[in-house]
């Protein structure tokens, strides 16, 4: 029986796990989607993402766990009986079938009344702008506008749940981001609660409602996008959201999270994201945007410049420092390769981990 | 002198750069062999039979045509053949599908292929006269049935229209199925998993998506499996009854060549061979030309 548009409140995803033999790439993830939610997965490849996707689509089998519509489980339906929308990262288009007919499909499986399709099919064309395009097969239709039948094809079910599998990744820069801001509106016009793939934190960050940054299998933190990008748990979901440079060192004093971290001859200031006392080995992260080049002083770590680029406003590089550690840096003004330069680290901005 | 020689240079150089253009350059020379030996051992004997076929031993010019089309001996055969060919074509695809679908999906792709090839390398002699013993009247397949009982006397499947029917499907199967497996696996297989997570079932996803991409393959299929059945001969004769049921065309023809020594009617015969295969395949391939004939797959890699 299907699932489409009757009314729910949440959907869970209970200890969901899948092994392929030895290989665990799904662990214990628990997770309640609200109605009406974005939530995007989030990771590097390999880490289990497009694994959720598809078992969430029943395109693949669990081996743990299950998964529920309020009380109803439906880990155990076969795809075509959960009734949820998919766009897949290919947009996989029936190539024979004309863009009505691709965007149709699910309303006809469903055996919905001709008129009633064409109306939808319609009003679906309309919604991802794609008037007058109709009779066209998917071969005759650029990569963004293909893709933009696959979410119209996903959506004109009204399906309680849609899932997107990295739908942006086949398409070039500027295409992406318009696609992206044309996700967000049709989702805002809509409602549809969405799961959505992607290994593009920006893309992550823009569009969610919430990001879930899996990593190995496992889930190592939810929140919101802001809580993400400022308040990290962990060292590699700070890595993932742009914190890219890391100076290990020891901790030297504490005042309530603020951590005084000695590294070489400098001392840096960080937000602690862990339970840190003087004395532990700690490591102080920083994005690039928050590690600048400037006047010497004790907060200051001294590094030779490696590469210098421009970037309109301003200057982005990267330098070495005696350690043999890389960092990247803003700068104001162009310096030379090879200099020696000193570079503050925003106390309010740096974030402090356990080693 | 040294400005015309020049120029001339300049003119060599652009006739083989404007040749290169249009993909002709030294590597295309390497057809030659190919032409040749497609002009030997093909087109001439062709236009040599066709020639043939129209100076009869005796009578007019299409004598031979106008005796094949008045002896219901001789163009019976022609409906004989089809009525072997046709279904033999239509059951090894409608077999080679279901096990392509399957065997599309499974780990151990190769070994499994290997073995339903194996009967290629055979030879149909081979597969003939293991068909003898095993089928014939005191073959296994007769004697397993009696044993239990199901059957009071030996079931006839040799010498006779069934023979050739197992034989062909046999030695046919493997080249249908591994082409069938090719135009099977060619399409995406995300296209399946989108029509699945679009609600369509089993056999919807066949119905709607598998099989309108797939025609145009089965179509293909279809006429190299036919050719093939079509000019069926040694197991007509050793697996059939040549002188009833399965006296296909390539009998009448071989009679007509070497047991009354009129190559001219030979000729003839195999001329009419030649245009029921073309009808048919051109038939097919215009029924193919109505369907999606485009990539298959679903978008960007």
């Amino acid at each position: 029986m299907l699932l489409a548009s009757s009314p729910f409140h949440e959907i869970r995803l209970d200890r969901l796990s899948r092994a392929f033999g030895a290989h665990n790439a799904l662990k214990d993830v628990s997770l309640n989607i609200r109605k009406g939610e974005f939530i995007a997965l989030l990771g590097p490849s390999g880490c289990g993402k497009s694994t959720a996707l598809n078992c969430i689509a029943g395109l693949l089998s669990t081996t743990g766990g299950g998964i529920f519509i309020d009380d109803k489980r439906i880990d155990t339906l076969k795809p075509e009986d959960r009734g949820f929308g998919m766009v897949f990262q290919n947009y996989a288009l029936f190539p024979h079938m004309t863009v009505r007919q691709n965007i149709g499909f699910g309303l006809k499986m469903r055996k919905v009344a001709k008129a009633e399709i064409e109306k939808r099919v319609e009003e679906a064309l309309n919604l991802v702008r794609l008037q007058g395009q109709g009779h066209k097969l998917p071969g005759q239709l650029s990569g963004g506008q293909q893709q933009r039948v696959a979410i119209a094809r996903a959506i004109v079910i009204e399906p309680p749940l849609v899932l997107m599998d990295e739908p942006l990744s086949n398409l070039d820069a500027k295409l992406r981001l318009e696609m992206r801001a044309e996700i967000r509106r049709i989702h805002n016009q809509l409602g549809a609660t969405t799961v959505y793939v992607t290994h593009d934190q920006d893309e992550a960050l823009s569009l969610a409602d919430r990001v879930v940054v899996l990593r190995d299998g496992e889930i190592r933190q939810v929140g919101k996008p802001s809580d993400l990008y400022e308040r990290p748990d962990h060292l590699d979901v700070a890595e993932f959201m742009g914190y890219r440079n890391r100076l290990t060192g020891k901790v030297i004093a504490k005042d309530g999270d603020r951590m005084s971290v000695a590294v070489g001859n400098a001392t840096l200031t960080g937000t602690a994201r862990a339970s840190l006392k003087v004395g532990d080995t700690a490591v102080i992260a920083a994005r690039a945007d928050d590690v600048v080049a400037g006047t010497r002083s004790d907060q200051a770590v001294e590094a030779v410049v490696e590469t210098i680029e421009y970037r309109g406003r301003e200057f982005v590089g990267t330098a070495r420092t005696p350690q043999g550690l890389e960092l990247v840096f803003h700068a104001p003004q162009t310096a030379e390769l090879g200099s020696a330069i000193w570079l503050t680290i925003d106390p309010a901005r740096a974030l402090a981990f356990a080693a | 002198m040294t400005s015309a020689s020049s120029n001339s240079l300049d003119h060599r150089i652009s006739l083989r750069q404007r040749l290169a253009l249009r993909g002709i350059d030294g590597v295309t020379l390497l057809v030659l062999p190919a032409v040749l030996f497609l002009l030997a051992v093909f087109i001439y004997p062709f236009i040599y039979g066709l020639i043939l076929s129209f100076k009869p031993k005796e009578g007019g010019t299409f004598a031979n045509y106008r005796t094949f089309f008045s002896d219901p001996f001789l163009y019976d055969t022609i409906l004989t053949t089809l009525w072997l060919a046709v279904p033999v074509t239509i059951i090894s695809i409608a077999i080679a599908l279901p096990v392509a679908f399957r065997v599309r999906l499974m780990t151990h792709q190769r070994l499994l292929t290997t073995i339903l090839v194996l009967p290629v390398t055979l030879g149909t002699v081979l597969v003939a006269e293991g068909l003898l013993n095993y089928l014939g009247p005191q073959g296994w397949f007769s004697r397993t049935l009696m044993l239990l009982g199901m059957i009071d006397r030996p079931v006839k499947l040799t010498n006779n229209y069934w023979g050739v029917f197992s034989s062909l499907i046999i030695t046919g199967f493997p080249f249908t199925f591994l082409l069938t497996l090719s135009y099977v696996s060619g399409v995406d297989p995300a296209l399946e998993q989108a029509a699945a997570t679009h609600g369509a079932g089993s056999w919807q996803r066949f119905r709607h998506v598998m099989l309108p991409l797939l025609v145009p393959g089965l179509a293909i299929a279809f006429c190299l499996s036919f050719v093939q059945a079509f000019a069926v001969f040694p197991s007509a004769v050793l697996l059939g009854a040549p002188a009833g049921p399965t006296r296909v065309i390539s009998i009448a023809a071989y009679q007509a060549a070497f047991e009354q020594y009129d190559y001219s009617m030979a000729s003839a015969i195999a001329m009419i061979m030649a245009v029921v295969q073309l009808l048919i395949v051109v038939a097919v391939l215009g029924i193919r030309n109505m369907f999606y004939r485009g990539s298959t797959a679903g978008g960007k890699g």
